[in-house]
């Protein structure tokens, strides 16, 4: 297989610091980034956003069976989580499946994502791990 | 627009077809289907092929024009045109057929889907599969499309309370029904504990749960519903045809316990068929995952929302039921070859329809319903029929 090498490096900015995009036409936040805003359209005036990085998992699961890229990590946890600004995405937890629950605080970390093949690229990005509840 | 008959039906046998290629399924539900309407090759003005993901599983793209091809049909230079919305491209192929008769543009249609997963490992065709979800912001992180079925169960379970044991009796439920079509990859019963005792997936979701990699074709043939009567002695009228769209990340929906656009196509069908949904006698749906059934009875509106779980424990959506779901064994037990599973679902209710459902024949059915999917629900397609 060729190497997805390219397809890594355009998205550093995003996975690995969280910058998404804020429309100020109607306050809204995107992450993933997206360049139209689906409220305004037309009349959208979007900016890049660093996300705090702090959110609540909103649901989650334990995968125990993966496709090729991530078999050797199973198993591991995957949520959905909501950050703070409003926006959700889905991430892996760093925690022990007994750990996770709906509604748990979690906090940004960067980690090895992943690698391609046995001699493939080796990727990273944004994982998350249970925060405290004194943030907030 | 005119009305639109169903004038003919083909489907292979589902399953891990080792000894056929892409090729020798599209060959064998194509004949099929040509020769139970009675059309010869000439009367045909197009082909629609629903196909995921040639290109993945068989390193075969340009679908289209070898469906032609095989069908013998590449002296008449039909125009052939394949589809794609991941796990809804049969139901779109449909669409697309019915949309090309309907508008009088042209006349005799086939409407076909086709999908061959088994030459490559399981680990590719996972791949594949999950190249339906978001790549970039789903998969590039670890999700998997039984992990993303797995967080919307998850969702459900705590909002609604909805049972494993639920979960479990769709899948019990869907092989029971699946034993009585000869078509059905799966001929075996199940119990719940079969279900809790088989290996996770990803939690809450046990294998048991999930549809699995299937070999399969399916072929309609479709007229305009003023000369079907020529053709066949029960023509099955298509009321409605409605497709609807959402976010292709599940993290983007509004609500992750709804798919939206199915909420969107039921309703636009239910419009057009100027039915309710107390009026349709059996439905298909799209249960890649058992959860997806619970979803699909809320969305189409066939029970309240958060009460799928409890309709399926209190045997409304068996055989016997008040709505006989899945009376082919749906995804789980008929098997899910992704492109050919929409015209697969029609095909079971044409049958149905027409009273030639055999053992699993639901007395005196005269509406029927067919919802499928693409991913976890960027793209929802509804057809409703009437005898
Ligand atoms: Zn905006």
């Amino acid at each position: 297989m060729t190497s997805k090498a390219p397809r890594f490096w355009r998205c550093i900015p995003q996975r690995y610091n969280l910058i998404g995009t804020h429309c100020h036409n109607c306050g809204e936040y995107y992450f993933p980034p997206r360049t139209l805003c689906p409220n305004c359209r037309r009349d959208a005036k979007i900016e890049d956003y660093k996300f705090k990085g702090t959110g609540k998992v909103v649901t989650y699961t334990t995968i125990y069976n993966a496709t090729e890229d991530f078999d050797r990590m199973t198993p591991y946890s995957l949520a959905i989580i909501q950050l703070d600004e409003g926006p959700r995405l889905t991430g892996q937890v760093v925690a022990a499946p007994e750990e996770m629950r709906i509604g748990m605080r979690v906090k940004p970390v960067f980690r090895i994502l992943g690698k391609e093949g046995e001699r493939g690229i080796i990727y990273y990005g944004t994982k998350f791990v249970p925060a405290e509840e004194e943030i907030r | 627009m005119r009305p639109v008959s169903i004038i003919g039906v083909g489907c292979t046998k589902f399953g891990e077809r080792w000894d056929d290629s892409l090729r020798d399924l599209v060959v064998e539900t194509g004949v099929a289907a040509i020769e139970d309407s009675g059309v010869t090759g000439e009367e045909i003005d197009a082909l629609y092929v629903g196909n995921m993901s040639g290109g993945r599983f068989v390193e075969q793209e340009h679908i289209g024009a070898l469906i032609a091809d095989y069908a013998g049909l590449s002296r008449l230079h039909i125009p052939s045109t394949r589809v794609e919305a991941a796990c809804a491209s049969g139901g779109l192929a449909l669409r697309q057929a019915f949309l090309a008769v309907a508008s009088g543009y042209c006349d005799i249609v086939i409407a076909a889907g086709v999908e061959k997963m088994t030459d490559v490992s399981s680990g590719v065709a996972a791949d594949a599969l999950a190249a339906a979800a978001d790549r970039e912001w789903e998969c590039f992180f670890g999700a998997t499309f039984p992990a993303l079925y797995a967080m919307m169960a998850r969702l459900h379970m705590r909002r609604f309370g909805t049972t494993r044991d639920q979960l479990s009796l769709v899948a019990v439920k869907n092989h029971h029904h699946g034993c009585l079509n000869p078509i059905s990859q799966y001929q075996t019963e199940i119990t719940v504990e079969d279900v809790l005792c088989s290996p996770m997936v990803a939690d809450p979701l046990h294998i048991l749960d999930c549809s699995p990699i299937t070999d399969g074709a399916a072929a309609l043939v479709l007229a305009p519903a003023e000369i079907a009567k020529k053709y066949s002695d029960t023509p099955i009228r298509i009321l409605a045809s409605a497709q609807a769209s959402d976010t292709l990340a599940l993290h983007d929906r509004r609500d992750l316990t709804t798919l939206d656009a199915t909420v969107h196509a039921g309703r636009s069908a239910f419009q057009q068929a100027g039915l309710t949904p107390p009026q349709i006698d059996l439905a298909e749906v799209h249960d890649c995952f058992t959860i997806a059934e619970i979803l699909a009875i809320e969305d189409l509106g066939f029970v309240p929302k958060g009460s799928g779980g409890k309709a399926v424990e209190d045997g409304m959506t068996a055989l016997s039921g008040a709505l006989p779901v899945n009376t082919s064994g749906g995804l789980k037990a008929c098997g899910h070859p992704v492109g050919a599973t929409g015209i697969k679902q029609a095909y079971e209710i044409a049958l149905q329809l027409r009273g030639e459902a055999g053992k699993r024949q639901v007395d005196e059915a005269e509406f029927g319903l067919a919802h499928n999917v693409g991913g976890s629900g960027g793209t929802a397609i509804v057809h409703i029929f009437s005898r």
